[in-house]
């Protein structure tokens, strides 16, 4: 535990060494109030709810929770400071670990700072805090499956633009399988069963089933098991690279 | 005297290209082995392979007396290595980096803060402790990799080309510090520089196409210069060496 925390340490403070963190916040922050306000329709609606916000943070997660994660493992690689790291005293597991840890405790800190959003709501009527709290549990799920996908994609390259763009392709299939278009195409030629567990896999509808503040344990499980199988796939890259 | 590093048997493919053919290491104690050999001979690949950043394709590696492949943590506990190119982190603080490093190798603040002071002053980084890496001139980012390989005091060291791209007094003063090093810790050293080997090194390895082609002391490398060859021995004797086989394609054995 110890040495993931080593890990962590280095690469948290590692966001905010480069104006990175300073540049991703801002935009976030711009994005969502975009999203909520003009797009969303906050004052409109005329009811006191994050409806608005938490509705269009996964299409906002797509592009830029892949710009926290792009970096992870190509820039070790580039830089040639893997070797370094493949050297010391850690288990790969211990690395992954410690950088996913860290990449989505910085996208919780964005996260946090959306609060005076639902403070404002909070303020002007008398919002459901169960739901607010769902709904802030759900886009930390959702970040946190992303960002797994993420970090495995960037151990597969030591190109971060290579890295973003398919992150935000995995990324859109995962948020989407299940939804018609997508299911169209298998639905020509794949057995029944396949197509009902694609139609299960969708971040999207998990998300949204959080977000109605109905917690299902089923639903908090799905993203934990896909952070959990993108991390392990995620150890065994960096493993099979090393070659034997 | 029991070895601190003991390679046998090594091996390593990429794909079709075999670029270590079964190369076997001892080095004890008390030992400076300068690895020479020309451009992609396999001697970074070996490095890499002796600190388990590649895994041999076949072959065994023990470091001081611990089995890489069995026991990775504390195999790793017994080295510091200087990669080729000495990467760190450009955008750490170089008193952060080494702090990292400390806590990396399981030291508490306080033996690590020691321990930092101390290589500090040996490498002479001093004047930059709180400049940011990438700020820094090659000479003193190699003497960022050196300080960083050291931290541990560890019984072995693995330098991949410690005195590449430094200028005469650095390389003087990296050249002593090895010397120094030397006399109680197994040491291996990459270099493509030969007068490096007359300066450092008491033992010397030629590899070509991932095989030993020479082993001996420097000394007996420059002995086997012909006789009317009076300048820069050890040059003809490496090319002597490391281009004989060449017209035939295929290397010996």
């Amino acid at each position: 535990m110890t040495r993931v925390i080593t890990i962590f340490r280095r690469e948290f403070a590692a966001y905010f060494a480069t104006p990175l963190a300073a540049v991703f916040v801002v935009i976030f922050l711009f994005l969502s109030g975009l999203f909520t306000f003009n797009i969303g329709g906050l004052y409109e609606r005329s009811q006191a709810d994050l409806r608005p916000f938490f509705q269009y943070l996964p299409w906002l997660f797509l592009f830029l929770v892949p710009a926290i994660s792009m970096r992870l493992w190509a820039e070790e690689r580039r830089s040639g400071t893997i070797e370094l790291l493949l050297t010391l005293p850690f288990t790969i597991t211990d690395l992954v670990l410690g950088k996913f840890l860290a990449a989505w405790c910085f996208a919780g800190v964005a996260l946090a700072l959306t609060t005076p959003l639902w403070i404002s709501v909070a303020w002007l009527g008398d919002p459901d805090a169960g739901v607010a709290v769902a709904g802030y549990a759900a886009a930390m799920l959702l970040c946190g499956a992303f960002l797994a996908v993420g970090s495995c994609i960037s151990a597969c390259t030591k190109n971060q633009v290579i890295a973003f763009v398919l992150c935000v392709g995995a990324c859109f299939l995962l948020m989407l399988t299940g939804f018609p278009f997508l299911l169209e195409f298998f639905e020509s030629w794949a057995p029944p069963s396949v197509l009902e567990a694609l139609s299960a896999m969708s971040a999207l509808s998990h998300f949204e089933a959080v977000l109605r503040g109905v917690v299902d344990g089923r639903d908090a499980l799905y993203f934990v098991s896909v952070i959990a199988v993108f991390l392990m796939i995620n150890v065994v890259i960096i493993d099979w690279r090393r070659g034997g | 005297m029991t070895n601190l590093v003991d390679a046998v048997g090594l091996h390593r493919r990429f794909g079709a290209i075999h670029a270590v053919r079964g190369l076997d290491l001892h080095v004890p104690p008390g030992q400076v082995l300068g690895f020479l050999g020309p451009n992609g001979a396999g001697k970074s690949t070996t490095m890499r392979m002796l600190t388990g950043y590649l895994a041999p394709t076949e072959g065994s590696i023990s470091l001081a007396g611990i089995d890489l492949a069995r026991n990775p943590l504390d195999a790793r506990r017994t080295f510091g290595y200087l990669p080729e190119g000495a990467p760190c982190y450009p955008d750490m603080r170089v008193d952060d980096f080494l702090a990292f490093i400390a806590r990396a190798r399981g030291m508490d603040a306080r033996a690590g803060s020691g321990r930092i002071t101390s290589v500090v002053e040996r490498v002479h980084l001093g004047d930059v402790l709180h400049q940011r890496i990438e700020t820094l001139s090659k000479g003193f980012k190699r003497r960022v990799g050196l300080a960083q390989a050291l931290l541990h005091d560890p019984p072995i060291l693995i330098l991949d080309e410690p005195t590449d791209g430094l200028d005469p007094n650095q390389k003087h003063e990296v050249r002593e510090l090895i010397r120094q090093l030397g006399t109680e810790r197994a040491i291996v050293l990459s270099t493509h520089i030969l007068e490096e080997v007359e300066a450092v090194c008491t033992r010397a390895i030629i590899i070509r196409q991932g095989k030993i082609l020479f082993d001996g002391t420097p000394s007996d490398l420059e002995a086997r210069a012909p006789a009317g060859v009076t300048k820069n021995k050890m040059d003809h004797v490496f090319r002597s060496i490391t281009r004989e086989q060449q017209p035939r394609g295929e290397p010996i054995g």
